[in-house]
């Protein structure tokens, strides 16, 4: 009885003796205490080839192959590679002509004429003509029969679509708006073709080859395209990953060349192996509070989060320093309208904070949640580190994780929350980032409320006047800054792990990965 | 025959309360489809027409029998995300994971047989005592876990495979099963372990028996008595365990399809569930389901073939 018992008892020693090395020998991987970042892709030692196939690792699955339909940011990065709009982004921000070879805007914002390129081509050769485009146009706004809504939001404002020849058509607002040329940026697709979803026609420069949910698209290099020698690469395919984790193993294992979403410490383990490019991630990472709730109706009790919250801590700890501190709900993407010394407004200041705590009423502190959505790990880490923080003032914060659709059902739409900790990206129009701050914006779901704010935003919105839409739009973020409407953190880093073989991969300030510029090097 | 329809009876009962369920969760847990596909932004006016469209205005009851009626006539509806019929995105799906899981399973019959027998007729020697450890250690490592130190060891260490270098089964049949040898044995070895130990302590128990000795006393060789007569009586609690494992397995390959990178039915309803999909949820729950009625009716059938009592009783 007694040898048995012992027995048990050495089993279970030896059990865990064994796991123990299991374990450890999984923990300890060789770590670096430099990482190998660099900021420009391109070396011009080594000239482009033509050809080959790249593999890119992406983090969601597509929602549509339509165009139109699409809503996900995933998806956007994506078939940028396979439709074009009127205009298309360019790497540094601007609208440059794609389908449309030239436009105007007129003076009164009223008015938009594109010329249509000429000798365009469709990927299934047929030529684009001024039908498509009207087509496509009337699509997103929802003027075709039968259509209930329009597809693209912003489309709603278009009330007339007219032809004025066979190259050229013109499009009537409802009200002068000089920032709408940002999202006609939408797909010019081939009209009456049903199956956009299944098999999308566009005129990009890679054409469609198959899609398998969960697991790959697929696209080769569209021959006929009309901007000479682009793409070089061959082929290309986009490999949807299950997780960072396996994402991590597949880009040691050599079966992704390209991933844009690595983490600080993974950049450092793929040290040697990966080249590892650093940019913008082009959001608004802000603690954002609930301004019609108590303590947060009270701008003292703001002001007192920002004075407790350290940007430069907070990229220390969750990104080894990278990122970019911001002051205001706009990232400096937007050079022309980015107001950077709203930064400054709140350095990190304890005795400030307790100070204002005690004039709201709050001098021994109260108690908060910080909701976030549980899938973004970076957020996550960012709130341990604010809850730390926000203990200097007495501030007993928890954090509450939820799901991503539970953030957008219950948060975000129904704004039932004290604080929240996520990244606010905009399209190519800054005013994405500011008019959801008007007190009646649908999308406020800060509930911020500021007379002076809903004065000056009407009338930015108002403005066609360039010079005037600066100045109002900068005096928007002070407003924003010096109201504490939230407290706002960073722009985070975005590192991308990329093959070294490869070069020419450009960081754009809107969400989408450009395979059209990616090279083998020789 | 009669029992053939009573486990009909039971299969349906079974989907059915099943189905309900997961139809009725899906009400309760916050978060709406036409949100997840049409975006956070979305005007309700979009809402609504989306919500039209895929039928999502009708209360839950008109919806639960809408479902039931379709899904009996072999139509699983749309998915929402996918905006194609479910049958289609199954259909992708399922040969992945319903291979993945008959690997599995001949893995854990292939070790597990041969290596429990072994490890009860030498019970008592050292060696079968220092194995008898090694398979407690084994029968408790997660398959997830398992999977990550395959891929690591026979990956990027030994390059034996590509992680992530998936082959779908279009393209080459044997890249294809060749790729899931690695999972397959994620799945199988913490498995086998358990079938293992099963085995073994069955064999062991049934030994003490008279009819044992008996055999023994009648000059039967000691393989003879163990494979005819032993075997035959402790095969039926590790036929139980077994049917039980197709199931296990089927759960296990959904969390090693996630580290492998495999697109089969458990990537796909770990994403449906993010993004409130739940046609599609609902047709791999009542797949699951019905796997797992028709796996315990094979195991009755078996059990009837094995032992006579059975049969009679």
């Amino acid at each position: 009885m007694k040898q048995t018992k012992f027995f048990k008892m050495f089993r279970l020693l030896f059990l865990v003796y064994v796991l123990a090395i299991v374990l450890c020998g999984c923990a300890g991987g060789e770590q670096g205490d430099t990482t190998g970042v660099t900021t420009t892709a391109s070396d011009p030692q080594k000239g482009p080839q033509k050809g080959g196939s790249v593999v890119v690792g992406i983090q969601q699955d597509l929602d549509s192959l339509d165009p139109h339909m699409a809503d996900a940011a995933g998806t956007s990065e994506v078939l940028f590679n396979i439709f074009e709009g009127l205009v298309k982004p360019d790497k540094d921000g601007n609208l440059v002509p794609a389908v449309a070879s030239d436009f105007k805007v007129s003076e009164d914002g009223m008015r938009y004429t594109f010329t249509l390129r000429e000798g365009i081509t469709f990927h299934n050769g047929s030529p684009v003509t001024i039908d498509d485009v009207i087509y496509s146009v009337n699509r997103c706004a929802g003027r075709l029969e039968g259509q209930e809504a329009p597809l693209v939001s912003a489309y709603s404002v278009i009330t007339e679509v007219n032809r004025i020849d066979d190259k050229t058509v013109e499009l009537v607002l409802e009200s002068g708006d000089t920032e709408l040329i940002g999202y006609l940026t939408a797909a010019i697709i081939p009209k009456d073709y049903e199956k956009q979803g299944e098999s999308p026609v566009g005129t990009g420069p890679f054409r469609f080859v198959s899609y398998s949910p969960q697991h790959a698209f697929v696209m080769e290099a569209y021959k006929d395209y009309w901007q000479q020698g682009m793409p070089y690469l061959d082929k290309v395919e986009f490999r949807i990953v299950a997780n960072t984790d396996s994402a991590m193993l597949e880009l040691k294992g050599g079966s992704i060349d390209l991933y844009p979403y690595l983490t600080s410490d993974q950049a450092r383990e793929l040290e040697g192996q990966m080249e590892v490019l650093l940019g913008p991630s082009n959001l608004v990472q802000a603690l954002f509070l609930n301004n019609a709730e108590p303590p947060f109706d009270n701008v003292k009790v703001r002001q007192a989060l920002a004075c407790l919250v350290n940007p430069q801590e907070i990229m220390d700890m969750v990104a080894d320093g990278y990122g970019t501190e911001i002051g205001s709900n706009m990232f400096p993407a937007f050079s022309k309208y980015y107001l950077e010394s709203t930064k400054d407004i709140y350095s990190p200041d304890v005795e400030r904070a307790k100070a204002l705590l005690a004039e709201a009423g709050y001098s021994d502190g109260f108690e908060m949640t910080i909701t976030v959505p549980s899938n973004y790990q970076f957020h996550v880490d960012t709130a341990q580190v604010i809850v730390e923080e926000l203990k200097q003032g007495n501030i007993q914060a928890k954090i509450n994780l939820v799901e991503w659709e539970t953030w957008i059902s219950d948060i975000y739409r129904g704004r039932q929350y004290q604080g929240t900790i996520v990244g606010l990206d905009a399209d190519l129009a800054p005013k994405d980032l500011l008019d959801r701050y008007h007190s009646e914006a649908r999308n406020n779901f800060v509930n911020f409320s500021n007379e002076e704010y809903d004065k000056v935003l009407e009338e930015a919105m108002a403005s066609i006047d360039d010079a005037e839409k600066v100045e109002k739009y900068q005096r928007l973020q002070q407003i924003l800054a010096e109201q504490a409407a939230s407290v706002y953190i960073q722009d985070p880093a975005k590192l991308v792990a990329i093959n070294p073989k490869l070069d020419g991969f450009e960081f754009y300030p809107v969400y989408v990965l450009d395979m059209a510029s990616v090279y083998f090097n020789n | 025959m009669k029992q053939i329809g009573k486990k009909t009876g039971t299969l349906i009962i079974t989907l059915l309360f099943i189905s309900f369920a997961s139809f009725f969760a899906f009400q309760v847990i916050p978060g709406d489809p036409a949100l997840s596909v049409l975006g956070m932004d979305a005007t309700e006016q979009q809402v609504a027409v989306f919500r039209k469209e895929m039928g999502l205005d009708k209360p839950l009851l008109v919806r639960y029998g809408n479902w039931v009626w379709n899904f009996a006539q072999g139509d699983f509806g749309r998915s929402y995300h996918y905006r194609t019929p479910v049958s289609g995105l199954l259909g992708d799906k399922l040969p992945v994971t319903l291979t993945l899981t008959l690997i599995s399973f001949s893995f854990v019959l292939l070790i597990s047989i041969p290596f429990g027998i072994l490890m009860a007729k030498f019970a008592e020697s050292r060696l079968g005592k220092a194995a008898n450890v090694v398979n407690q250690v084994l029968m408790s490592v997660p398959s997830f876990f398992l999977g990550v130190l395959l891929v690591l060891v026979f990956g990027l260490l030994l390059k034996w495979f590509t992680p992530g270098k998936y082959i779908s089964y279009t393209e080459s049949i044997t890249g294809f099963l060749l790729y899931l040898i690695a999972p397959a044995a994620a799945i199988a070895i913490p498995k086998s372990a358990m079938v293992i130990k099963f085995l073994r302590s069955s064999v062991l128990e049934q030994r003490k028996h008279n009819y044992v000795r008996t055999a023994y006393s009648k000059g039967s060789p000691e393989n003879r008595v163990l494979f005819i007569h032993i075997l035959k009586n402790a095969s039926i609690p590790v036929i139980t365990i077994l049917g039980m494992m197709i199931a296990d397995i089927m759960a296990g390959s959904i969390v090693v399809e996630q580290v492998f990178n495999i697109p089969g039915v458990g990537r796909l309803l770990v994403s449906s569930i993010g993004y409130r999909d739940y046609p599609v949820v609902q047709a791999i729950i009542v797949y699951i389901a019905s796997t797992v009625v028709i796996v315990n009716f094979i195991v009755d059938m078996v059990y009837r073939l094995v032992d006579p009592r059975i049969r009679e009783a």
